[in-house]
């Protein structure tokens, strides 16, 4: 297995280069219909993927993971924030997990 | 901008990327909320970086230099399975694919003239939470802004996953597991509000929570590693919802007015 700063200097390399490429050489618009609407989606598809079912394995119970997965979506539904939303998610496991 | 396409491409106005006291602090203030949110859930980033074998040095380096919450994450849990540097590079390419968008929308914020190293330094952290408060300030970009609120962030960010992997054998194991969910829940909040606004985007979370559990589930997909699934699934659910609901193009002009 590589060296851990391997790792983080592979993390890095491709980080940075995304955000700055576009940045130094794009100064037009991408025009592309296609690009601009996969680049549109891809958020939302690769954040939902690693949010279910990961996060009702995350926790010690499936039951407390699945109570912060619906109280995160209503919160964030209604307009909460991230930070508001994170600890609703926390505040719920730790609850359920005094009782279960 | 109509006008200074005209001019003479000698110099856009300087007072539009100069240091001022002001936009620092202004910076500096929408960057406090940012900071706490960005300490509690890379707190949390912190022990998935644990279960990878990280240091706190190494987690705080890894968080220094990437700046990104899904990305580190993916790239973490697929360390922890002893992915290759291949693989870890790919998983990182897609988890930030969404900052690549955010980069475009930047460069097209600043104001001609402008330094080229500005540039530089704003791309060291384009996350959705800087996107967001530095492209939602009306008139062309004042790096100093941004650079006010990074201030803030980024040492939040890294020292809140140093600390996550330090405290994370401390803690009791209640508590880590309720902090475990700090991130699913940014998740969360990043995709929850567009989804109300777009349907398109409500199908395309509901579709990917099925698609992604389903391949959790199946003999043959089930073998493969988290990491090579999140990557599959993200390529081919954005490309599938791109071919049957692009979006609409000309959005970019009614904002240039």
């Amino acid at each position: 297995m590589p060296s851990n700063y391997l790792y983080i200097a592979v993390m890095a390399l491709v980080s940075y280069t995304i955000r700055i490429l576009p940045l130094t050489l794009i100064r037009k618009p991408i025009r592309n219909r296609f690009i601009q609407s996969f680049l549109y989606y891809v958020p939302y598809a690769t954040l939902a993927v690693m949010t279910f079912p990961a996060i009702i394995h995350a926790t010690q119970t499936p039951i407390s993971g699945a109570a912060a997965l619906a109280a995160g979506i209503a919160a964030a539904w209604m307009g909460a924030g991230l930070f508001p939303v994170s600890v609703i998610c926390c505040a719920l496991v730790l609850l359920i997990e005094l009782f279960v | 901008m109509m006008k200074s396409q005209h001019r003479t491409p000698l110099r856009g106005d300087a007072s539009a990327w100069a240091f001022s006291h002001r936009v620092f602090t202004e910076g500096m203030r929408d960057g406090v909320p940012i900071a706490l949110g960005y300490f509690a859930v890379s707190f949390s980033l912190g022990i998935a970086a644990r279960h990878a074998g990280f240091t706190p040095l190494q987690g705080f380096l890894a968080s220094l230099f990437n700046n990104a919450s899904a990305g580190e994450y993916a790239a973490f849990s697929l360390i922890a399975s002893g992915a290759t540097l291949a693989e870890v590079a790919i998983i990182t390419l897609i988890a930030n694919a969404r900052y690549l968008l955010m980069s475009c929308a930047l460069a097209q914020r600043f104001a001609p003239g402008t330094p080229f190293f500005h540039r530089l330094l704003i791309g060291y952290d384009v996350t959705d939470e800087l996107f967001g408060i530095t492209i939602s300030r009306p008139g062309a970009l004042n790096p100093y802004y941004t650079y006010g609120a990074i201030l803030l962030a980024a040492p939040a960010w890294a020292m809140g996953t140093a600390l996550g992997i330090m405290a994370g054998n401390l803690l009791p194991l209640r508590v880590v597991s309720a902090l475990s969910v700090a991130l699913y829940g940014m998740f969360l909040a990043i995709i929850i509000p567009p989804a109300r606004q777009n349907r398109v985007v409500a199908v395309l979370v509901l579709l990917s929570f099925a698609v992604s559990y389903a391949c959790g589930v199946l003999p043959g997909i089930r073998a493969l590693s988290e990491g090579t699934r999140t990557i599959l699934l993200t390529v081919l659910l954005s490309a599938g919802a791109a071919v049957l609901f692009p979006i609409p193009v000309e959005e970019e002009e009614a904002h240039a007015q």
